[in-house]
């Protein structure tokens, strides 16, 4: 059995209604004043300081109440990012952030809420959240770093790992057949999913800004560096000379291109709807893959997706889907909302006296 | 009502018991609301298996629902029956051997037929064979009874009629005891108000039962119980899992705060969550989580966002969410885990009661991570336990566990209905402003900085301007709330939580101590649900002329200040439990008092009479031993556990 929830079907809040706004006249706020007074304690040369950079830069331009932002992070390398902003924060324990992250987004309308964690976080331990507050559609944005291995144990591969990767508990060679972020978010009836990285501040930025405005759960997997366990894991897609042929931009409406001009290949679909990339001049008359990010049906972008490979020989980049779906916490709050409503307002000690007398009470005098 | 003699009692109990699927919950409920609205005090206890439906007529499939009334204060559902309704020869099978002899047994001759007879393993018809002559039973034809009285209504399917069979009981035994059927019949009205053909024969079903008992020379004595003497009040009958939603949303709304439930669904802690997803009115989020962490998780994220904070479950449940409650002990913010426990370990006996999470709330995490527990009595205690849970953890900001069982959950008793008004004020202080200056003077907040008589930190919700902080799992340094690996601060900070927890004590007064003559030597001391059967069997035995001292701990964590000074006093401390000794450990531990122990783990709350003959056996020892003390130290008075 089913009921009309009563949701608009049209008009599409921002993923940051309902947070008090600095007032239109105010000074910009200034990314120092995102900067916490704690100690930054990564590595040397890891990929998360300039994500951080990025986040801090970047809040700014939300235009938000800073007291009304909060992140919400797990354990590991990536769980520490809360720490280093002048915001609400909790670090919590490994994997349950979105769990937390949920019950807060619930519960206050008023904030925007962050989480932060990596691939193990995410995607080992807190798997099982992280799906479930994707298919929920909660008010979050969650940024999960993806190094590929586990930092924070020191070096031990991850779920993201590539099968054969030798690293301390794997000496043989890891067999764990990994999977892949984007397919499984989308999978899991994400309303939102990107993917960007450490190194391109731009970019990251741009995708920061989509993922915000997105209400509803956002998936923003970056790449990151570990220069420790992990050196070099994207150099294939951050080397000047290689990312031209291999980063796939998407962009809504577009073709699905990859290459520099005159070395051009593009997506298609052929035999059995399998796509493959051809040359340009060889596209000509072919079903053309176009982007739409905003597809009711998640299929091709999770055929996106899967042009993904261990030799990262095509890495789509970019939103891959960006979809409106009434939110879990705005359907929980119009529930409560109608209930209080129908009954009259807000309920009062007498309407808790004639609750607690309920139906059936007798008198002793 | 007739020429029929009609006898007064004091007090009856009656066991409704049949297939899962008889509907015996729903007529014992119904006969409990009668008995309750005529003013008897009452007790009951539901008893059924995990399966929804287990395979028919078998002694796994048995349900039954038993109810205990009288003309006064009634602390049990009671020993054993004086009357059984066994539908079928499984529930007169599985039920037998707890019916005294000469007690009244009502059997529907419909269901012991051959084939049912040997699904339980009677060879022949104990109806028939003689082997229940030592007890009053009334063969009746319950089913073809009800069929044939329903012959009329054309629409309706034979099996339809046979599920009426369960009101033609009630109405049998609502003559018996002269029960009112008015609710019954309004009940009916509301259930199948859409179902007219549905609602008619249900009814017609009760009246024909009302009939048989009435015109049939088979029962020739109906019974009169005159309501008891209570307290003056309003009152209404209420289950254990009933009165805690219902304090947690009351403890909230006292609070100011509006509540979140995180939760996931387990027996028999279930309840809790589908009452209070009904109560949305009254300022109640619900949320069904992906498993037991997430429910504690999304609780603990509205209380850092100035929420009351809930999580129930049971055992099981408890296991998944130690960690999150070892954050929720570092963050220092305010959150309810209710846990009504049941038999363990694993998934154990889910429908059964048990006290075994003592030790699992006191010390299941990792690390030293002290939590309050507090434990109801009574169902109807569980209301004001729920309340005290809010006050401990909103004051204090710290986790705080409230110790249900299965017993208390599903039993029920009346309850005087309390004035919301009238209960405690139980406010919150959030904090609004910086409590601190840093060494330029600036007003700075730090979110570690103690209140001086709680040793509470400052409950600063985001939203709040200018207190922005962060906290964590990992060790914060003192005051700042920064993170620490200062070996004397973690040291610090350990002896703070528990010192803050230990002033939980200060506020929870003194152990009261029942001993009306003062010259006791022997002091029964219980905790949680074992409470009325304690009461009953310290009753009884004070009626034989014995002395004997009764308390009952509520908070277990911290204990009363005086609960030392208290357990010195007495010769003999008999702690009964239904767990391994876990409530004597921690005495023991703690106060280096030699208590004796007596145990049971059988999915059941104690008989009145097995409690009264254990202390009557530790007041003999204590009169008759003159080295009091050492005879027994090392020989605890344990329970021999099973009947078979």
């Amino acid at each position: 059995m089913s009921t009309d929830l009563g949701m608009p079907s049209t008009g599409v809040p921002h993923g940051t209604a309902g947070v008090p706004r600095l007032a239109e006249d105010a000074t910009r706020q200034t990314k120092k004043e995102f900067t916490s007074d704690q100690e930054v304690r990564w590595c040397p040369g890891c990929g998360d300081y300039a994500i951080l950079a990025a986040v801090q830069g970047f809040l700014p331009d939300l235009g938000l109440k800073r007291e009304n932002i909060v992140f919400v992070s797990g354990i590991g390398c990536s769980s520490r990012f809360p720490y280093y902003l002048d915001t609400y924060g909790m670090h919590s324990i490994h994997g349950r952030a979105p769990a937390i992250a949920t019950g807060l987004a619930t519960s206050r309308e008023d904030l925007s809420v962050w989480v932060v964690t990596g691939d193990g976080d995410a995607l080992s331990i807190g798997g099982n959240h992280l799906i479930h507050a994707l298919r929920r559609n909660v008010n979050l944005t969650i940024l999960l770093f993806n190094n590929q291995i586990y930092g924070l144990t020191k070096g031990q591969y991850s779920p993201t790992s590539e099968v054969g990767k030798v690293t301390k508990s794997t000496p043989m060679g890891s067999v764990d057949h990994p999977f892949n972020p984007v397919s499984l978010a989308l999978g899991a009836e994400a309303t939102f999913v990107a993917r960007t990285m450490d190194s391109d501040r731009k970019h990251l930025t741009e995708i920061l800004k989509a993922a915000a405005a997105h209400r509803g759960t956002s998936l923003v997997e970056i790449y990151q560096n570990c220069p420790i366990f992990n050196d070099g894991a994207f150099d294939l897609i951050k080397d000047r000379s290689e990312q031209e042929a291999r980063i796939v931009h998407l962009a809504d409406g577009e073709r699905v291109q990859v290459g520099p001009e005159g070395d051009r290949q593009v997506l298609v679909r052929g035999e059995g709807g399998v796509m493959e990339f051809v040359p340009e001049a060889a596209a000509a008359g072919r079903d053309v893959v176009v982007h739409d990010t905003h597809a009711g049906d998640p299929t091709q972008a999770f055929a996106l997706s899967r042009l993904d490979s261990p030799q990262m020989t095509h890495v789509p980049m970019g939103i891959f889907r960006d979809v409106v779906r009434p939110t879990y916490d705005d359907l929980v709050r119009a529930q409560v909302a109608a209930a209080v409503d129908t009954s009259g307002g807000v309920a009062g000690d007498a309407d808790l006296d004639q609750l607690l007398r309920g139906r059936d009470t007798w008198t002793v005098a | 009502m007739s020429s029929k003699t009609v006898e007064k009692l004091d007090r009856v109990v009656i066991r409704f018991a049949g297939d899962s699927g008889d509907g015996m919950q729903l007529t014992g409920d119904r006969f409990t609301s009668e008995t309750a609205a005529l003013g008897n005090d009452l007790s009951t206890l539901p008893n059924f298996p995990a399966e929804i439906r287990a395979p028919q007529g078998t002694l796994p499939g048995v349900s039954s629902f038993q109810l205990h009334f009288a003309d006064h204060d009634v602390l049990t559902p009671g020993d054993a029956p004086d009357v059984l309704v066994a539908m079928n020869p499984a529930a007169l099978k599985a039920n037998l051997r707890d019916l005294p002899r000469g007690a009244t047994i009502i059997a529907n001759t419909d269901e012991f037929t051959k084939r049912n007879l040997g699904k339980v393993g009677y060879a022949t018809n104990p109806l028939e064979d003689g082997s229940l002559e030592s007890w009053h039973v009334h063969p009746v034809a319950l089913t073809s009874i009800t069929v044939e009285a329903l012959a009329s209504f054309d629409s309706l399917s034979r099996k339809d009629k046979e599920r009426a069979k369960n009101m033609f009981a009630l109405g049998l035994l609502s003559w018996m005891y002269h029960r009112p059927t008015t609710g019954t019949e309004a009940f009916l009205a509301k259930k199948f108000g859409s179902k007219p053909d549905i609602l008619e024969a249900n009814l017609t079903a009760l009246r024909a039962g009302l009939n048989y008992g009435e015109t049939t020379e088979d029962f020739a004595v109906s019974y009169e119980i005159a309501p008891a003497v209570m307290p003056a009040g309003t009152y209404r009958n209420i289950t254990g899992n009933a009165a805690l939603a219902y304090g947690l949303v009351t403890a909230a709304h006292r609070a100011g705060r509006p509540m979140l439930l995180g939760s996931y669904p387990i027996t028999p802690a279930s309840d809790i969550l589908h009452t209070l997803s009904g109560l949305k009115r009254y300022g109640v989020t619900t949320l069904q989580a992906e498993d037991e962490i997430a429910g504690i998780g999304a609780a603990l994220g509205a209380s850092f966002g100035g929420w009351i904070g809930v999580t129930t479950t049971s055992g099981p449940g408890v296991a998944l969410k130690s960690e999150t409650i070892g954050l929720a002990v570092s963050l220092e913010l305010p959150l309810v885990i209710v846990d009504v426990q049941r038999g363990g370990p694993s998934t154990g006996l889910p429908t059964k009661t048990e006290q075994s999470d003592l030790l699992q709330a006191m010390f299941g995490r990792n690390g030293e991570s002290p939590v309050p527990i507090v434990a109801p009595q009574s169902p109807a205690d569980c209301f004001d336990a729920a309340l005290e849970a809010v006050r401990i953890a909103t004051t204090y900001r710290t986790p705080v566990f409230v110790l249900s069982d299965g017993y208390l959950a599903n039993g029920s008793e009346p309850w005087a209905v309390p004035s919301v008004a009238d209960l405690p004020d139980l406010t919150v202080e959030l904090a609004t402003e910086p409590n601190a200056t840093d060494d330029k003077g600036e007003p700075v907040f730090h979110p570690y900085l103690r209140d001086e008589r709680t040793l509470a930190r400052p409950w600063a919700v985001p939203g709040t301007p200018g207190l922005e902080h962060r906290i964590g799992g990992i060790e914060k340094a003192d005051v700042t709330g920064n993170i620490s690996y200062d070996p004397d601060n973690h040291d610090l900070m350990t002896r703070l939580r528990a010192g803050k927890v230990e002033r939980v004590a200060e506020t929870i007064g003194d152990l009261e101590v029942d001993d009306p003559s003062g010259e006791a030597s022997v002091l029964v001391l219980g905790w949680g649900s074992t409470y009325g059967p304690i009461a009953a069997a310290v009753r009884s035995v004070r009626n034989t002329g014995a002395k004997v001292a009764r308390a009952h701990l509520r908070h277990l964590n911290p204990f009363p200040s005086n609960t030392g000074e208290v357990l010195r006093r007495y010769d003999r401390v008999l702690v009964p439990e239904m767990n391994m000794g876990q409530l004597a450990m921690l005495l023991r531990a703690k106060y280096l008092v030699d208590v004796h122990s007596f145990t049971q783990v059988r999915g059941l709350p104690f008989t009145t009479v097995e409690l009264a003959d254990a202390i009557v056996g530790l007041a003999a020892d204590a009169t008759t031993s003159d080295d009091a003390g050492s005879a027994h130290t090392d020989q605890p008075v344990t329970s021999q556990g099973g009947h078979s």
